[in-house]
Formats: structure tokens, sequence, C-alpha cells
């Protein structure tokens, strides 16, 4: 054809040029999957660091502490000398703090979901979800200033016996912070089952609470033991609340009315402090470190199992 | 003679519609009382803290008399850090959510990416905090400085930008793609002009949020040993700074009542900024969410 003869001799220089442009195209399309592959190893370098910087430091602490009185000691007293590490006072701590949480957020959580899910409008639900979020969207550190500035004051007209530190005021308060948390991930799991389950459940004459109770929770259990098992991992992690308002006194027991000290809350107060660097109190917050990463990761592998059952189920 | 009586049927069913009722109640007041609660929250914290708030206070350096204290260097302090924090996060973070969602194969590598990227999600800021102690402040010299706060930080969130990017960028319909490579372009070039832009609101939406939890966190500023209170602001991403939520923890834990209601003036600063970052957030959603 005579016109693309006539384009043919104008352009060999824009030939040129697009070739040049192309072959940088080429180059770009060799980089980039690299670059941003090497943007994807930061987080598996993070995981490497975080265990490898915990094992490591733990290891020197085994140096001067026996493994077996780690474990089952029932004494926590680093300032002594010698200093006794025993963890399950601390670990009783956690644990002690993380029940109460529970037993304020399981129900409250639950039933949250249950309104949310199966009695709201979807008006009412497009206005308290958001409300919801904003509780879970507060820092901790403002829920420990709630704790210790209210709580803890109008627990101790209730309970007079109640100390300034103790396990009950932040036990509550981390138990108000999750509840969204274990609202929010029950209801997906309730909002997933299928609606022609319910219908046919309520054609056959339930009341909606029978086909909540019968119906959807049992569908549901999957995904809303992940949100409670989800939950515990993050009370056992909470840190800011449990310093502020739980004291520093590591024991054992089922006293919750005294003050207590958890795993987060030894490290937040021995970093804080001035514990030389190289010294066995310094290694001990890798240990209580190492501990407490392991509770956590236990809890969201379970999370993460469960609720990937749910999704094979429909 | 009538084959249903509804009377019947309703005489019969009484107590189990009263239950479901009696039910409906309990778990509508179950809901409202996470709301009351952060209602009584909120009013308290304005009560105690709204006489403190004045001009004076946010540009006045921290000080032993309640009366003159400030938060002037940990807000400021607070900046340089989120100077640290909002590119590294974006940058990890949006790179990895590309990677993951065009670029990644089926394979046991980009699942052990995928399944570690939620694990670090769970992991406790407290142990973030020995991380940024271990590495970057012991191991790189960086001191308890802007920068091993930053990145300490930014390591922090950068599992939650992940996965808003990811659900941002699966978002943008196959479509979009297949037309752009039906013109021509290379895949770089589709991912960089056609599927970013599409993405970007859903991106952002995620990151601000993100970085509004950075702003909050407190535990890991404590691990790697940022000082409760400072006099004077950080020149260099090398100095020492000082952060919102530490000068709120310094308020918190000492005895006196003036003290605590600093700390809750501080806490009206800090929501605040979270607010601010939220409603951003929001807007940006409504505004440039399309769907497709």
């Amino acid at each position: 054809m005579a016109s693309s003869n006539g384009t043919a001799t104008i352009s060999v220089q824009k030939l040129i040029e697009e070739k040049k442009k192309k072959q940088s195209a080429r180059k770009m399309e060799k980089i980039m999957p690299i670059l941003l592959l090497s943007t994807a190893t930061v987080s598996v370098l993070t995981t490497l660091g975080i265990v490898f910087t915990l094992l490591f430091e733990t290891f020197t602490f085994f140096g001067d502490v026996s493994i077996k009185e780690f474990l089952t000691s029932k004494t926590w007293y680093p300032f002594s000398d010698p200093g006794h590490y025993g963890i399950l006072p601390l670990i009783s701590g956690t644990l002690r703090v993380t029940g109460i949480a529970m037993i304020v957020a399981v129900p409250l959580g639950l039933a949250s979901a249950i309104f949310l899910s199966e009695y709201a409008s979807d008006k009412t639900r497009r206005m308290i979800k958001p409300i919801l979020e904003v509780l879970a969207g507060v820092p901790t550190i403002v829920y420990g200033f709630f704790a210790l500035t209210f709580v803890t004051p109008i627990l101790q007209q209730i309970i007079p016996s109640l100390e300034i530190f103790n396990a009950l005021s932040p036990g509550i308060v981390i138990g108000i912070m999750i509840t969204p948390t274990i609202a929010s991930l029950s209801e997906d799991a309730m909002s997933s089952v299928p609606n022609a389950i319910r219908e046919g459940a309520l054609a056959l004459g339930a009341t909606k609470l029978e086909v909540t109770i019968k119906v959807v929770l049992p569908a549901a259990v999957s995904g809303i033991v992940a949100s409670i098992v989800l939950g515990i991992s993050r009370a056992i992690g909470e840190t800011m609340i449990v310093s502020i308002a739980g004291g520093s006194t590591p024991n054992t027991g089922f006293d919750i009315t005294g003050p207590i000290q958890t795993m987060t809350a030894y490290i937040v107060q021995i970093a804080q402090g001035d514990a030389g660097y190289g010294t066995t109190i310094y290694y001990s917050i890798y240990a209580v470190g190492f501990t407490l990463f392991l509770f956590t990761l236990a809890m969201n592998m379970i999370a993460q199992w469960m609720s990937r059952r749910i999704r094979e189920e429909y | 003679m009538k084959l249903i009586d509804h009377n019947n049927i309703l005489h019969h069913t009484k107590p189990r519609r009263k239950r479901n009722t009696t039910f409906k109640y309990l778990f509508l007041a179950a809901t409202l009382l996470s709301l009351v609660v952060l209602a009584i929250l909120l009013v308290r914290v304005l009560y105690q803290g709204l006489p403190y708030l004045d001009w004076q206070f946010l540009n006045s350096l921290p000080s032993r008399k309640a009366e003159k204290a400030g938060i002037y260097t940990a807000f400021i302090g607070t900046i340089w850090m989120m100077a640290v924090v909002i590119p590294v996060t974006f940058i990890l973070g949006v790179g990895t959510g590309i990677y993951l969602e065009e670029y990644a194969k089926k394979n046991r590598f980009n699942t052990f990416l995928q399944v570690n990227i939620s694990n670090l999600a769970g992991v406790p800021s407290v142990v973030y905090g020995l991380l940024g102690l271990t590495i970057f402040v012991r191991a790189l010299h960086f001191g308890t400085s802007v920068l091993a706060a930053g990145l300490t930080m930014s390591l922090l969130i950068l599992p939650v930008v992940i996965v808003s990017s990811q659900e941002a960028i699966r978002a943008v319909p196959k479509e979009l793609r297949e037309a752009s490579y039906a013109m021509g372009a290379t895949k770089w070039q589709t991912i960089r002009t056609v599927v970013l832009p599409a993405a970007l609101p859903g991106i952002l939406t995620g990151a601000i949020l993100a970085f509004s939890r950075g702003i909050g966190e407190t535990a890991p500023l404590v691990v790697i040993g940022v000082p409760l209170y400072l006099a004077f602001l950080p020149n260099s991403l090398l100095d020492q700074f000082t952060a919102l939520p530490m000068q709120i923890y310094n308020w918190t834990s000492r005895p006196q009542e003036e003290f605590h209601a600093l700390a809750a003036a501080g806490i009206i600063v800090l929501l605040g900024m979270l607010i601010l970052m939220n409603s951003v957030a929001v807007w940006i959603r409504n505004k440039f969410q399309r769907r497709y």
C-alpha cells in the first residue's frame, strides 16, 4: 500500500525510539517481580528475626537459670540475689486477667453478634458495626487510663477489699476491648450460614431464638470458636492495660482483688527500669517474651484452623 | 369448623414467643452496653481533660508542675515517627500486596508467605518491641531513636497494610486487566497504569487505618526504651524522641489527680488525631469507591 510505504520512510528514527522504549519496558518486566518479591520477603525476615532473637537470648538466659526452675518454680523474684525465675506466677497472672476478660467478652460479644446477624435490620447493623469498630480502635493506653481512674474506683465501692492494682479491673476492661473482635468475627461466621437453612426451620414453626440456638449457632460453631480463641490470644498479649492497672506483684493462686503481674507487664517493667545489658534480668525478658510468643502463636494457629473449617462446610 | 384455630396456636406458642422477645431485648442490651461503655469513656475523658486543653498545653514542654506541662515534644515526636512509618509501610505493604496478588504462583513458598503474614498479625505488640530492641536499637546501633522506633512500628502494622492492599487489588475486576493486555500493555504497565490507580482508594483506606493504629501503640515504644518525657525536639532521624502515648503513660502512672487530668487532655489530642485520620479514610472510601 502506498500509505504504509509513506509512513515507513519517515519513521525510521521513530522505530528506533520505539524499540528502545520496548527494551526498557521489557527490563521493567524483569526487574519489578524481583523488587516486589524482595519487599514480600521482609515479612519472612520479620518472622525469622522474632524467632531468632527470642530463641538466641532465651538460650543465653538458660545458661544462667535451669529450664526446670523456669518451668516449675512458683517464685518469680528476679531482684533478689540469687534471683528466682519460676514463670508460673506470671502465667498465673496472665491467665487470671484473660479469664476475667473472656467472662466479660464472650457473652457480650456473642449476644451482639446474634443481635446484629439475626435480629437487627440492615440499617441498624450498618449503624452499630462501625461504632463497635471504633471501640476496637481505641488505643490500649486509653483503656489503661480508663481502668485505673474509672473502673477501679467504681469496683472499690462494690468490693471494699479491692486494691488499687488488681486483676479484676484490667480483666474487665480487656474484656470490653476484645468484645468487638468476637462480635464482628462471630457475626461474619453466622451471616455466612445459608438463609435456606434458617427459612427451613422458620417454616417448621421455630421462633427466631430457636433458629438461632438450634440451627445457626451449631452451623457457625467453628467460626465462633475461632473468634473466641483469637480473643484469648489478644487478651494474653495485651500489655498497657495490665501494666497500668494490674500492678507488678507476680503471684500464683486465684486472688483477683490484689495486685498481680502478667508476662507482658513484666517485660514492660524491666524494659523501663535499668536492668543492665547482659544481666540475667535483661535476658529474662526474652525468655518471658518467648513464652508469650508461643502461647499466642498456638492460639492463632488454632483460630486459623477453626475458621478454615467453616469455609469448607457449605 | 375451622381447620386452623388461630387463637389456639397463639395460646400454645405464647411462652416460646415470649422467650424470643425477651432474648431479643437481652441481645440488644448487650450490644448497647458496649456502646454505652464507649460513651462513658469519651465523656469521662472529655470531662477530665477539657479544662486543661488549651493552646498552652499544645505548645509547652513537659514539666513537673501540672499547670505548666504540655505535650509539644510528644506531639512533634509522634509526627517524626510517622514520617518513618508512613513511607516504609506503604512501600513494603503495597509491594508485598502486588506481589502476592499479581505475581505469586500457587506454590509452597507463596502459601507460606501468606500464612506467615496472618501469623505475624497475631504476634503481640510487646514482642515486636523486643525485636526492635534487639535488631534496631542494639545490633544496628540506632539507639532509641526516631528511626528505630519508626521501623519497629512499621513492622508491627505491616501485616495490616499488606492484607488491606491485597483485598483492594483483588477487588479490581479481571476485565480491566484484560482490556489493558488487549491494547498491548505489558504486565507491569497494566499493574502501574490500570490496577494500582483502581485499587488506590482501597489501599489508602486500609493504610490510614493501620497508621492510626501505629500512632496509638505504646507497648513496643516502652520496650525499645523511648523516654517517658523529653524536653527537646529531635533534629534528625537518629535523635531521641518521645511520643504522645508515652507522655500519656507517664502522666497516667503518677498518683496525683492533676496529672491524671493532663493524661486525659493528652488522650483527647490522641483520639482527635485518630478520629481525623479515620474520617479521612472513610471519606476516601466513600468518594472514590467505584463498583464495577
